[in-house]
């Protein structure tokens, strides 16, 4: 049986050689790697297995759960609940991200729009998807694709699945957050109805990118807060390693922001996590999103674009005084 | 050597710890001392080598507009602490304290004023409060101006100073992204004209939301501007980043902004835009006229 551990430190080691021989800069690559190789050997030791006993999962729990080798990656389900998906590529501009892709597919018979962010499903993969951590380019393109959903009046599906934007000094000359708010302020204002499904992380500007839908789902161990519970642990605690207790007061999980009024619906995992049976997984998605769909369609666009901002404008916690 | 100590007893009044130590500045960037009322008079920048020190909101406020046309439109919302947030001290242990500092309730200020004569409606961040962060507060505070621009037909300017969205209030903050958007969408729809003027520094949630949709993005020279921080990125790539990097001339050479603007000229600048962007020329069509 194969190790992904072992997978991982193989190809960081393969990696450092080639940079070695060829003199290729590979240093962020290596980089992304050892940090995912120290928190995968992490959660090794802190086991999310623990999952079937009776107790409610802790929010870390959760994240790990969010972040495990084997979960369903946005293919998965484009695989299993779609039919017909015909990949579109790049953003006219630069370059064509891979951790962002969309295109057309059908759902239960009506075309729609997907835009998904995809991680690897192993190692090699992981690479090619940049950890599911896109450049500006991703989000150009799916700004792109949300124009084309609006011209052929295509619902959009969007699934939300990133650590967060990839934050490499290339994203950053070409945009990152210019792009980002620009697949925001488009996806904002589209007419044609929009569906966020965070299935795995929803990691900060990265993840909104694609969450401006008229209904916002969740998958029950998914998570999505401002900032990934590592980064605010290094900055409120200047420890990384606090990250369990940031991401309890971070409230990232499905239910709290179910709570919150910032997801609309909570999508069922089987018992111990979606990756411990994916068809059921698939299955409890493709009935709500379905739902939520068949919903939305009989909205007019004005009311699909009304409600949407309505929703928006509405969040946020604050009071009132003379 | 003995021409050197002559030089050298030439400046001891303008070293610090000599006799009025108040009365001098000493600049961050090139070390010159400048005598404070001067440096003031240049708008708090440099004389010697432009350096633009950061600055309050009152400051800017008195630099921007016309004197005394300032009419104060926030205020009125106050922050929660929705998550009960505690880090190495609580949320509204923070919020309290960066309150008795600024005098406000969150970290923003917003009103209508005049430049040169033109009416406009302004939002200023506060990056003394809580490092300039936005949650719910100053997504309000943007949506409510932007609903006053609006309703008044003003152009808006943003004057942004953000470290980005704020932890404290996680997703919420995140959210603000989002509000902040469609409420500037709104006055788009309206044909009515936004600037955003980028200081020293924005970045994060802010960069990536309503700071870059502006129809013109301004910047102060040497602001740092950027998603992530460049300590982040640092850490990230593991190697150090090429000089200016994230820097508002860098970021005018990558075409994402539109002007670099010092200090002494975002006065007359700002006004010539709002004139172009307020004065179609008779018989054209204008977004939102015909409603």
């Amino acid at each position: 049986m194969s190790d992904p551990l072992r997978d991982l430190e193989n190809t960081i080691v393969a990696l450092e050689r080639t940079m070695r021989d060829t003199g290729a800069d590979l240093m962020h690559e290596i980089g992304v790697l050892k940090t995912k190789f120290d928190s995968m050997r992490h959660s090794k030791t802190a086991s999310p297995e623990a999952s079937s006993a009776p107790h409610p999962l802790s929010r870390w729990e959760r994240v790990q759960l969010a972040r495990v080798q084997g979960r369903p990656t946005g293919l998965d389900y484009v695989e299993r609940a779609f039919e017909n998906f015909v990949e579109l590529a790049g953003d006219r501009t630069f370059g064509n991200d891979q951790a962002l892709i969309g295109g057309p597919a059908t759902l239960k018979g009506q075309s729609v729009m997907l835009l998904v962010q995809q991680k690897g499903r192993d190692t090699k993969g992981n690479i090619r998807r940049n950890f599911g951590m896109s450049h500006p380019e991703g989000y150009r393109k799916a700004a792109r694709l949300m124009g084309l959903a609006e011209k052929f009046g295509l619902p959009l599906i969007a699934l939300i699945d990133t650590p967060g934007a990839y934050p490499g000094l290339a994203a950053e000359e070409r945009g990152q957050a210019w792009a980002i708010a620009e697949s925001i302020a488009r996806m904002a204002s589209l007419k044609v109805p929009t569906l966020s499904v965070i299935i795995g992380e929803g990691g900060s500007g990265g993840a909104l990118a694609l969450g401006i839908g008229n209904k916002v789902l969740m998958l029950e161990n998914a998570w999505y807060s401002v900032i990934s519970p590592e980064s605010c642990a290094a900055i409120l605690w200047r420890d990384s390693k606090e990250a369990a207790r940031a991401a309890e007061a971070l409230k990232l999980s499905a239910q709290d922001l179910l709570a919150l009024g910032i997801v609309d619906e909570i999508i069922p995992e089987p018992v111990g996590g979606a990756h411990k049976d994916m068809e059921a997984t698939v299955q409890s998605f493709s009935e709500v999103v379905t739902r939520q769909l068949e919903n939305l369609c009989t909205l007019t666009p004005t009311q699909v674009l009304e409600s949407r901002r309505e929703r928006f404008l509405g969040l946020g916690s604050f009071e009132l005084r003379d | 050597m003995a021409l050197e100590r002559i030089f050298r007893r030439k400046k001891p009044q303008l070293a610090e710890g000599t006799d009025f130590p108040e009365l001098w500045s000493k600049c961050p960037q090139c070390g010159t001392q400048t005598y404070k009322k001067d440096l003031l008079a240049a708008l708090m920048v440099c004389p010697t080598c432009g350096y633009h020190n950061r600055i309050g909101v009152e400051q800017r406020l008195e630099f921007l507009l016309d004197a005394g046309s300032f009419e104060q439109t926030s205020g009125a919302v106050y922050p929660l602490d929705p998550l009960e947030f505690v880090d190495t001290e609580s949320y509204r242990g923070r919020l309290e304290r960066a309150q008795l500092k600024t005098g406000r309730p969150d970290a923003i200020l917003a009103g209508r004023g005049r430049i040169l004569e033109r009416p406009l409606m302004l939002v200023l961040m506060d990056f003394s409060f809580n490092g300039g962060s936005m949650g719910s507060v100053v997504g309000e505070e943007i949506s409510r101006a932007a609903r006053i621009a609006l309703e008044r037909r003003l152009p808006l300017l943003i004057v942004c100073a953000s470290g980005g969205a704020r932890m404290q209030e996680s997703a919420l903050s995140l959210m603000q992204m989002a509000k902040t958007t469609v409420a500037l969408q709104k006055l788009a729809e309206a044909g009515l004209p936004y600037f955003s003027l980028l200081t020293d520094p924005t970045t994060g949630g802010v960069t990536a939301s309503f700071a870059t949709i502006a129809d013109v993005i301004l910047a102060e020279p040497k602001a740092l501007i950027g998603f992530a921080g460049p300590r982040v990125i640092q850490q990230t790539l593991r190697q150090t980043l090429p000089e200016g990097f994230q820097r508002s001339e860098f970021l005018l050479e990558h075409g994402m902004i539109d002007i670099v603007s010092p200090r002494a000229e975002q006065r007359d600048v700002l006004a010539r835009l709002i004139s172009h962007f307020t004065s179609p020329s008779p018989g054209t069509p204008r977004k939102g006229a015909l409603e």
